[in-house]
């Protein structure tokens, strides 16, 4: 069968795994598209290749076509987030230093309460905490300020540098920042390099946090609609097979290849099972929903999604509050994923919109043709965002 | 002596008519983020026969925002494939140490140059409100001193590889002569064979057949 070539830019992390599965499963040429997955070396190449048409596509972190909605960062070019390709899937880590002090305190490592392990690094850090993160528009800044801010650790000066991934664990060992949050394999790799132990997983700060969308250029969205609905229906299918069991190991192996992650397939294991190695002396931790592909309408760009995002940029930034979720809303298009995806008959929600942090557990709301389960939704401090409409 | 406090000192001593034709003759300041040595030197000599640039080179790139701030360039230039490059973005951002916003060079009069930059490769982090015709002759020069870098890097890559292909085959050949007592061109003919059956490269196959040989031995 003849398909259309599709550049598509990645970063080379697990949660590139719907786009990596899609291409490996052949669900590409089943939509008569053919993926040519590009890794990118950075987030701002990878940016640019989107934005000046190297690739049509690109696996993204979610605040990145917000931050240029609102006009901040160097590139202006309108982009799309189709849908969300992740959930979750970060780590908070802390260099040996501070994981020795922690230990001596008493602190037990429990990998799930974001209250406590706040309070517990407050206690041992200096006056001043540097963190690592991979790029100054990122889920991974969202989720520190968040916790940051709700935690004793507000009474710190805290730091927050961009570090290539790949380089955390040498930053950490240089002692150029004190903690980071990473995207996995990143985290296990600084444990498996005897430079610190992780903290807290991503969701105990946000139990649904947008990590990584599907972008596109809008003036590509509106020429090539077509090519657009295959892509997202590859991609949707990916993911839904991702989201099988027994998918697991075999996506581990697929995304430890050579051509895309380059790690050994264990490493990829521990993000996709949940099963974490914490620190130096092999301690264990079990995340249930580390990171999620699928379940629980976990694809569906959800507005209020966006201005979530928004909201934390204007604050930073002095940029007005309701303007910037108003801007930022347009960015996450849920109108396209209704009008590509229900075809396929994906379930899709009633509203475009939701209280996020208000679902203590996984509950049943109204969809276009029934119901459908949406996961939980908390944050650490149990606060409750109503998007402005 | 830095340029600018050069101008400084105009400005007291000669009064603000003058001033104003010092600072239009007054040096950009480039820097250039690369740590391959003789890469550095390639674009740093480009850049000051294109013209009056000042420019400073960092390699190590541990705190390189804070390296570059304390250069207070008006340009600052990295290969798009570094992935340090993502440190520069925080200088894009308000509360970044450097106090002027650095933009990617995107739009204004030179239209396209960032599109063109992209291409050669290189990555080009210019002050907002720097005039388009000051940037222009720096940008011009950057692209092509790296487009021939990244042309020469593909071209030693590709060497290189067709290199150790060459190395796996000859060594394959010399098996398949020993095992089966056939002459080199018929070595190479059923390499060949082999991986036209098998839709594979001739380099494969011969790389498959040393390593099973050096298990076997």
């Amino acid at each position: 069968m003849r398909t259309v070539t599709l550049p598509v830019a990645y970063m080379p992390l697990v949660d590139a795994a719907p786009l990596i599965v899609a291409r490996e499963m052949g669900f590409d040429h089943a939509e008569g598209i053919s993926l040519d997955l590009r890794p990118a070396p950075s987030w701002s190449s990878l940016r640019d290749m989107l934005a000046f048409g190297h690739v049509d596509a690109a696996h993204l972190l979610s605040p990145v076509p917000v931050a240029m909605a609102l006009g901040l960062g160097g590139i202006a070019t309108s982009l799309s987030a189709v849908s969300v390709l992740s959930l979750n899937g970060n780590v908070i880590g802390v260099g040996t230093h501070l994981a020795q002090r922690l230990a001596d305190q008493g602190f037990a490592f429990d990998f799930a309460d974001a209250q406590a392990a706040g309070a517990a690094l407050a206690k041992v850090a200096g006056d001043v905490l540097v963190f690592g993160v991979p790029f100054p528009f990122s889920m991974h800044v969202e989720l520190l300020r968040y916790w940051v801010a709700g935690t004793d650790l507000a009474s710190k000066q805290v730091e927050i540098r961009t570090v290539p991934p790949p380089l955390m664990a040498q930053a950490l060992a240089g002692g150029e920042i004190d903690a980071f949050c990473v995207g996995e394999p990143w985290g296990s790799f600084a444990v498996d390099d005897n430079v610190g132990a992780l903290l807290l997983p991503g969701r105990a700060i946000w139990s649904c946090a947008p990590e990584k969308v599907l972008a596109v250029r809008n003036d590509w969205a509106e020429t090539e609609p077509h090519l657009l609905g295959s892509l997202m229906r590859a991609v949707w299918r990916a993911a839904r097979w991702l989201s099988q069991p027994d998918s697991r190991t075999t996506a581990s192996e697929m995304l430890s290849r050579k051509t895309y992650l380059d790690v050994s397939p264990e490493l990829v294991d521990r993000a996709l099972m949940g099963e974490f190695t914490i620190s130096a002396r092999g301690e264990t931790r079990q995340v249930e929903g580390f990171v999620e592909f699928f379940d629980g309408a976990a694809t569906f760009p959800w507005r209020s999604q966006a201005k979530w995002v928004a909201h934390q940029l204007a604050m930073r930034n002095g940029l007005d509050a309701s303007t910037a979720e108003r801007q930022a809303a347009k960015v996450f298009r849920s109108d396209l994923y209704r009008r590509e995806l229900q075809g396929l008959g994906v379930e899709t929600p009633g509203a475009s919109e939701k209280l996020e942090g208000a679902l203590a557990e996984s509950t049943a709301v109204a969809s276009a043709n029934g119901s459908l389960i949406l996961s939980q939704n908390v944050f650490f401090d149990r606060r409750i965002f109503e998007p402005t409409s | 002596m830095d340029p600018k406090a050069v101008g400084l000192t105009l400005l007291i001593e000669v009064g603000p008519t003058s001033v104003q034709m010092v600072c239009m003759s007054q040096n950009l300041t480039v820097v250039v983020v690369e740590q391959n040595q003789e890469r550095a030197f390639a674009i740093v000599d480009a850049l000051k026969e294109a013209g009056d640039a000042d420019v400073f080179v960092i390699g190590n790139v541990s705190g390189l925002a804070r390296q570059i701030a304390v250069h207070d360039p008006d340009i600052v230039l990295i290969d798009i494939d570094n992935p340090s490059r993502d440190m520069l973005e925080e200088l894009t951002v308000a509360s970044s140490p450097l106090e002027r916003p650095v933009a990617m060079f995107v739009t204004g009069a030179a239209g396209g140059l960032a599109k063109a930059a992209v291409e050669a490769g290189v990555s080009a982090y210019v002050v907002d409100g720097l005039q388009a015709e000051r940037i222009k002759p720096v940008i011009d020069t950057a692209i092509a001193r790296f487009q021939v870098l990244r042309q020469m890097r593909v071209e030693l890559a590709e060497t290189r590889r067709a290199l150790e292909e060459r190395k796996v085959i000859d060594r394959a050949k010399g098996l398949i002569i020993k095992a089966k007592g056939v002459s080199e061109d018929e070595a190479y003919a059923l390499l060949r064979k082999t991986a036209m059956n098998q839709n594979r490269r001739v380099a494969e196959v011969a790389e498959a057949l040393v390593t099973a040989s050096g298990l076997l031995s």
